[in-house]
């Protein structure tokens, strides 16, 4: 075991784990933050996505002693207070979940995503969400929820 | 003792219920009911005694319950105005949280951020089967709008007494009863204030008609949608209690082993590590997941197993092992006229086999326990569509009575009819047991594609005759293994013999969405699709010359012309159709798809769907469920395949068995009939049933290739075509 600090969501988290254990598990068993979900274990799904340095990383895939130092965010950490982030609102106004189990893996994709590329075209949305599985097929809506979350983002860039 | 964790599947939803033991006990009477609530209204439904039968199999354990049996949902109006609802059917992301919570708030006339949903938890709900065979439009909301519609009348009641007027004159509406001749009104607080009335209603009373309604029947989003775009919401695996240790299950070596030795030295001596072995059951707690990982990892186990079949000889074994087939289910056969003297006269004929693979659920939240003892009494915190029975799964295992365990379900990550069981409920508690504290159990991904269970493969053979005027004369079908839902044929034949023969499954399998209606209408709808090309008709107008059905005509007609049926074709395009009649719903699905000569690339243009389910409750809700259960049925029409091997499944993982990913996805849109005349029914299931079909057929029309086996794209290979 090995006492750690890591920066999640704009605050200093200590902790003691064996350095090799996933992100994921430190995030959901010893902080608490359970927004990021366990779906496979290989980085196939994306449940677990999570935002290290503001880029899009399977959690489930990261050793904990990789993202030290780093600053990750999580679904958690991602409103501002009461206002929801423009990718959360465009989720909400689409309706684009069901179950939503997916849902916060999917957003945090493509907060990366819009991260890097302001008004992606369906093709670039595709490429970026591939690793995100909706085992519901809300694929739709997710990529209209991304389209607005561009324009959402544009708004408030001006 | 050995946990329960393989109970007796067979195929069917309407047959496996048969085996469930139901019971019907109720923890809360009246009395408590208030203690625990407060003061207010108490509304309960008793539906008729059919109807009760049908829900809960008449199995009922405690006859001296304080309650009606029949009471099938109740509904309570608090001091502050609050409406709380309770009924047993889970959200499981078909989104009925929402679509029930319209329907109470249309018939209460109050609004629907009034009013609490508490579902599936089996110690303050009425018993409930379980939420699938999209029964809960049908069933739970109609019945909630009965008590919905009743407490509405015993507030204007109440506010015709006060004001000593006739109740006629009043009017409920935004959570107040209104007089509009005084102006006067009293919102559903201050008449509710100090009361304790209790009224269980009968099963009769008049409801809003579909036309007037003005909440029911439009979008409304996702309840509580705010918690799961933020991470707020606990799902079953989110569940925590203090002290708790974390479980892992040591898996047997193939199905059907038996465990023989286990060496569990050398994980006990990890800190705080409990193991467990009772009979074939296996397992561990330790204070972290990744201990009880590791702990796991060290333990030398052996086991013996026979050996078993592979998915390569799948569909001659399931020929070869059939079972001799119950006398009681009326439902898996069916005959009329005379087929076999049809067939050995008729000079069309057509003869073939259409095969379905075994399919796996892959809910993207795995089954999750937490389960917590306290003295004798066990609380367990699941993912299941069907508490109740969870409940007894518990029961049967620690040999305990139900009263003294308490199922809940928090709104779970999805099931599509794989989490009608509750191994992991049970596993979870056992190894609480010897913890001696909570554990919460996580199956991993792996687990999930191997210890739940599969959506049955078949083999289907059809056999038909027809005349030169295109009407079909003689229709024999046989099902084997996939199940008999969906199995009877909606077109008009009078020489039928459709028969469903059970087999000796080599793999466990059990629900899934629209179950075997899948297979049997990919069978049919193809076989449909042969028949007319024989003929050199139109697929669409062989089908109506044999279809009397309006709703099936009306949704092959409307989405024909939603589609452009009769339209131009690209060169090198295929248009291809599927549809029919399942859980009371009307589905005719339309692809487009095209082939590129030079590469061999087919990729899939569009999809589009008519559908008509009744009444529409929430249309918003309603597109949701349909292009996802099109996108589902995407992934078992094109790729998805459990491979299995002498009782190991090969393909267990995400990166192992494909399911429909963003570049998989066509456009897809659909053309909803809104039938105000007809009660709403349910949605989630029937959309799924015409997809395979219609790419099957798509693809004949493009390519003069038949497919005749689920999963397509495998097939295509041969031919020097492959899905791009």
């Amino acid at each position: 075991m090995d006492e750690m600090t890591l920066q999640v969501n704009g605050q200093q988290c200590q902790f003691a784990a064996d350095k090799e254990t996933p992100l994921l598990t430190v995030l959901r068993e010893l902080l608490d933050l359970t927004g990021s979900k366990y779906g496979c274990g290989e980085g196939q799904c994306g449940s677990c996505t999570v935002l290290i340095d503001g880029k899009a990383r399977r959690s489930c895939m990261v050793p904990v002693w990789a993202a030290v130092g780093k600053q990750i965010t999580t679904i958690e950490g991602l409103a501002q207070g009461d206002q929801l982030h423009p990718v959360q609102q465009a989720f909400l106004e689409e309706g684009a979940m069901q179950c939503a189990f997916c849902t916060s893996g999917m957003i945090m994709s493509a907060v990366s995503l819009l991260n890097a590329t302001r008004n992606p075209s369906e093709a670039e949305i595709q490429v970026a969400m591939q690793g995100n599985i909706c085992r519901c097929g809300t694929h739709p809506r997710i990529i209209a929820a991304i389209h607005k979350a561009a324009t959402l983002l544009q708004g408030a860039r001006a | 003792m050995t946990p329960k964790t393989t109970p007796p599947f067979t195929i069917e939803p309407e047959r496996y219920e048969l085996t469930a033991p139901a019971s019907y006990v109720f923890q809360s009477d009246r009395r408590e009911f208030f203690k625990f609530l407060g003061a207010g209204i108490f509304i309960a439904c008793a539906v008729s005694k059919a109807q009760a039968f049908q829900e809960s199999r008449g199995a009922r354990r405690n006859p001296e319950d304080s309650l009606p049996q029949e009471i099938s949902a109740w509904l309570h109006i608090g001091e502050d105005g609050t409406v709380t609802v309770f009924t047993g059917k889970v959200e499981v992301g078909q989104n009925i949280r929402t679509s029930l919570t319209q329907a109470v708030a249309e018939e209460l006339k109050t609004p629907a951020a009034s009013i609490r949903l508490v579902m599936g938890d089996t110690q303050l709900v009425p018993f409930d089967m379980g939420t699938f065979g999209s029964r809960t439009t049908p069933i739970m909301n109609l019945q909630l709008r009965r008590v919905s519609s009743a407490a509405r009348n015993v507030l204007l009641a109440m506010a015709a007494k006060q004001w000593n007027v006739d109740p006629a004159r009043l009017l409920a509406q935004d959570g107040k009863i209104a007089d509009p001749q005084t102006k006067r009104s009293l919102s559903y607080a201050q008449l509710v204030r100090g009361q304790q009335i209790a009224q269980v209603v009968p099963a009769e009373d008049p409801l809003i008609p579909p036309r007037e309604w003005t909440i029911a029947g439009q979008p409304l989003p996702k309840i509580a949608g705010r918690d799961f775009v933020t991470g707020k919401h606990r799902y079953p695996s989110d569940q925590t209690l203090p002290g708790m240790f974390y479980g892992k299950v040591v898996r047997p070596s193939a199905f059907n082993a038996t465990l023989v030795s286990a060496n569990t030295t050398e994980a006990e001596k990890l800190p705080g590590t409990v193991v467990v072995r009772d009979g074939n059951f296996l397992g561990v707690a330790a204070p972290a997941s990744a201990i009880a990982e590791k702990a796991a990892s060290l333990i030398r186990a052996e086991w013996r197993a026979d050996p078993q079949p592979s998915n390569k000889e799948l569909f001659e074994y399931l020929k070869q092992n059939q079972l001799p087939r119950g006398e009681h289910n009326d439902n898996s056969r069916f005959e009329s006229g005379n087929v076999d003297a049809v067939l050995a006269s008729a000079t069309r004929q057509l003869q073939q086999t259409y095969n379905v693979n075994y399919i796996a659920h892959a809910p993207l939240e795995p089954r999750a326990a937490l389960a917590q003892w306290s003295d004798d009494q066990l609380t367990v915190w699941t993912g299941t569509q069907r508490p109740f029975g969870v409940r007894s799964e518990l029961a049967t295992a620690f040999h305990l009575p139900e009263e003294k365990i308490h199922v809940l379900m928090p709104d779970m990550g999805s099931g599509y009819g794989g989490k009608h069981s509750g191994e992991c409920a049970v596993e979870a508690a056992r190894l609480a047991r010897a913890a001696k504290r909570p554990v919460k159990l996580v199956w991993t991904r792996e687990e999930e594609f191997t210890w739940a269970y599969f959506r049955p493969a078949g083999v289907i053979d059809v056999r038909s005759a027809v005349g030169d005027d295109g009407k079909i004369t003689a229709w024999e079908f046989h099902n084997y293994n996939s199940g008999a839902a969906g199995m009877r044929t909606y077109y008009e034949v009078p020489n039928q013999r459709i028969e469903f023969h059970p087999v000796n499954s080599p793999l466990r399998q059990g629900s899934y969405r629209a179950l075997a209606a899948t297979a049997n209408h990919f069978a049919r709808e193809v076989h449909m699709d042969e028949i007319a090309h024989s003929l050199k008709m139109d697929p669409l107008d062989f089908r109506l010359k044999n279809l009397q059905e309006e709703r099936l005509r009306a949704v092959f007609a409307e989405g024909a012309k939603h589609f452009g049926w009769a339209g131009t074709k690209a060169a090198n395009h295929g248009f291809g159709l599927g549809g029919g009649y399942e859980k009371l719903g009307y589905v005719a699905t339309f692809v487009e798809i095209a082939v590129d000569r030079s590469s061999g690339d087919i990729k899939i243009l569009r999809i589009f769907t008519a559908f008509d389910c009744g009444a529409i409750v929430n249309p918003d809700g309603l597109r949701n469920q349909l292009i996802g259960a099109n996108i589902m049925g995407i992934g078992g029409a094109l790729f998805e395949a459990v491979e299995f091997e002498n009782g190991r499944v090969l393909n267990n993982m995400f990166s192992k068995y494909r399911v429909p990913r963003f570049s998989d996805i066509p456009p897809l849109d659909a053309f909803l009939i809104d039938r105000k005349d007809e009660p709403p029914v349910g949605a989630g299931e029937a959309p799924i049933v015409g997809v395979a079909p219609a790419i099957s057929n798509a693809i004949f029309n493009a390519t003069g290739i038949r497919l005749r086996s689920l999963p397509l794209a495998p097939l295509l290979v041969p031919h020097g075509l492959r899905l791009s």
